[in-house]
């Protein structure tokens, strides 16, 4: 009987002890206590020690962007640490540049609060929030864009500028199996505090497209939080330049909407440029707009029309439109959105007409 | 058995009997940390650390309780559980301390409990039956060892990153070859001293 009780108890035993030190440990030397938080001098908080600083901070209900859910590898989470951040880790080099190291910005989803820290966030960032919204309308734009509307909960608002984003997060389903989150700029006007419009276009094989366009049905609820963005609304009376290809329409239709609806008396131009007839959209809406806006002009530009297609507008492409239509830049600004190349040549172009580069606001999609 | 003095172990352990190049043990971290020379000696000292650690801890766990209570048959799974405890608790330790060596090693640290020539220094102790001093000094000897062949391969293969290496044998495929004929380097080594 012995033959089996004594190594039993000598092996619980030993279990045991182990286990034991590895809880005082745990206690001990991964209890780093309470810590205080300040965030941009003024904002005090005292959080538990020993999570990673985006985590912390999303605990205290500041959201900071970060498209990777905290894998170290979108570099969107970058926060200013002024002090107690412990040394820079060889995870975070990657994406930090020779500014960044500089002015102590840091990956917050690698640094770990230990102990007191400083750090300095965009005031903006305090606005954002975490919303749970259901799909309420989806609408075909194009074969390969779709209008989602979203209502978020009854007791929730949120406030943002003309032409910010929100970020939403694609859950696991079949054929994916991570969440991931995708920035979408705001289509509808800052007045509905209570809904949400995104314009979302198919990619091939993307994580969050193929969850909206193949998925997502009326009744479904997301999660979104946001705003988010420095692209948006300047309340001046320079004449305004807007240009967007495909789902960069997003933010132009907001930052129209919001003119339209409070009667903004400002002289505005919208390029919309596509390829071929059937890339464009809610083309009536934007002609109803040139009756009702101040001094609108829509001007859509395409650039694989043929002589067989009933088109009378602008051929080419958008810059091409531009470099005939815009006569100079002055009391001109830019607000662009839309693919990468599509916004260099249109710098070039706005520039070459003299309209100052720090006038000229874009996203890169 | 002639007693061996501790230093002959010690060298011997590095050169001769490198666990490594003669007993091929602890190869998954070998080939998998041996990219980067700063990476590689980083996982040496620690592997070099939780040696020489988990060998005392399991030599008197061997000798003070598992013999007395006649249960030296419990070396395999008790030993397994002291250098798992005791990797937990050093990965506790470093990131607290020595964050930037934490987050340097990442998902190694935990891979070094099943890392088999930790495993395999604690059981050639006891069947050679090493004194303490002898076990300590083998420990040691073999975590330099291990640390001395990891950096030479990541050395070497921070070379072969810029040669045409065939596509076939790009990666591990190249890093065995190497490690083979580090090996047999290794062997010209044999005529200084020879431990059992
Ligand atoms: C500030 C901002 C605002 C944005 N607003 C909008 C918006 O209003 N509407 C909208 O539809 N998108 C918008 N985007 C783009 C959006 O965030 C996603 O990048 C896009 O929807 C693809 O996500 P995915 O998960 O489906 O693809 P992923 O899984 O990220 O990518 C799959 C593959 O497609 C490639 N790929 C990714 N994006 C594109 C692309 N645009 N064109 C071609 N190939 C691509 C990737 O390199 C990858 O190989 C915005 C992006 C930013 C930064
Ligand atoms: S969240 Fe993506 S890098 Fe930090």
């Amino acid at each position: 009987m012995s033959n089996i009780l004594i190594p039993t108890v000598i092996f619980a035993l030993m279990s045991a002890i182990f286990a034991l030190l590895l809880t005082i440990a745990d206690r001990t030397v991964n209890n780093y206590g309470e810590v205080k938080m300040t965030i941009n001098e003024e904002k005090e908080y005292t959080v538990e020690g020993g999570s990673t600083l985006l985590s912390t901070l999303i605990e205290e209900k500041i959201f900071i962007p970060s498209a990777c859910g905290g894998k170290g590898t979108c570099g969107y989470c970058k926060v200013q640490i002024d002090e107690g951040g412990g040394p820079v880790l060889a995870t975070e080099m990657t994406h930090l540049t020779e500014d960044d190291l500089k002015n102590n910005v840091r990956l917050s989803c690698q640094c770990k609060v230990k102990q007191d820290i400083k750090i300095q966030i965009p005031e903006e960032l305090f606005n954002v929030r975490e919303y749970d919204a259901v799909v309420e309308n989806i609408t075909d734009l194009t074969d390969v864009i779709k209008l989602l509307r979203f209502k978020l909960p009854e007791d929730a608002e949120i406030n943002f500028k003309p032409g910010q984003y929100v970020q939403l997060k694609a859950p696991i389903y079949e054929g994916n199996d991570e969440e991931v989150y995708r920035a979408y700029s705001i289509a509808s006007s800052p007045t509905m505090k209570n809904y949400l419009e995104l314009v979302i276009g198919y990619v091939p094989e993307g994580i969050a497209t193929t969850y909206v366009h193949r998925h997502l049905t009326v009744g479904d609820e997301v999660s979104i939080n946001g705003p988010y963005g420095d692209f948006h609304y300047h309340d001046n009376d320079r004449e305004m330049i807007m240009v967007a290809t495909g789902t960069g329409v997003a933010p132009i239709l907001s930052l129209l909407n919001y003119m339209k609806e409070h009667n903004i008396k400002r002289k505005a131009r919208f390029y919309f440029g596509a390829k071929t007839p059937k890339d464009l959209f809610m083309l009536d809406y934007f002609k109803e707009l040139e009756e009702t806006l101040f001094d609108f002009k829509f001007i859509p530009t395409l650039s694989r029309v043929t002589d067989d297609d009933d088109w009378d507008g602008e051929r080419g492409r958008v810059n091409n439109a531009i470099d005939k239509l815009l006569e100079d830049g002055e009391d001109k600004e830019g607000y662009l959105c839309g693919n990468e190349a599509m916004i260099e040549s249109v710098v070039k172009s706005l520039t070459s007409k003299g309209v100052p580069e720090e006038l000229i606001y874009y996203d890169k999609f | 058995m002639i007693e061996l003095n501790p230093m002959i172990i010690f060298v011997a352990a590095i050169f001769t009997n490198n666990m490594i190049f003669s007993n091929f043990l602890g190869m998954c971290s070998y080939i998998a940390v041996s990219k980067e020379i700063t990476t590689s000696l980083g996982l040496g000292q620690a592997v070099t650390f939780v040696l020489a650690c988990t060998a005392v801890i399991n030599y008197f766990i061997y000798y003070y309780i598992l013999i007395p209570f006649n249960l030296e048959f419990l070396r395999f799974i008790i030993f397994i559980i002291s250098i798992a405890a005791f990797v937990q608790l050093l990965e506790m330790i470093l990131e607290r301390y020595l964050p930037n060596l934490y987050y340097a090693l990442g998902i190694f640290l935990p891979l070094i409990t099943v890392n088999c020539a930790i495993l395999g220094v604690s059981l050639f102790m006891i069947i050679r039956n090493y004194t303490f001093l002898q076990s300590f000094a083998f420990s040691v000897g073999s975590g330099i060892g291990w640390t001395l062949a990891i950096v030479a391969l990541a050395g070497i293969r921070q070379r072969i990153k810029i040669a045409s290496v065939p596509k076939g044998l790009q990666g591990p495929g190249i890093a065995l070859i190497t490690t083979g004929l580090m090996a047999l380097a290794f062997i010209g080594f044999s005529g200084i001293v020879q431990i059992q």
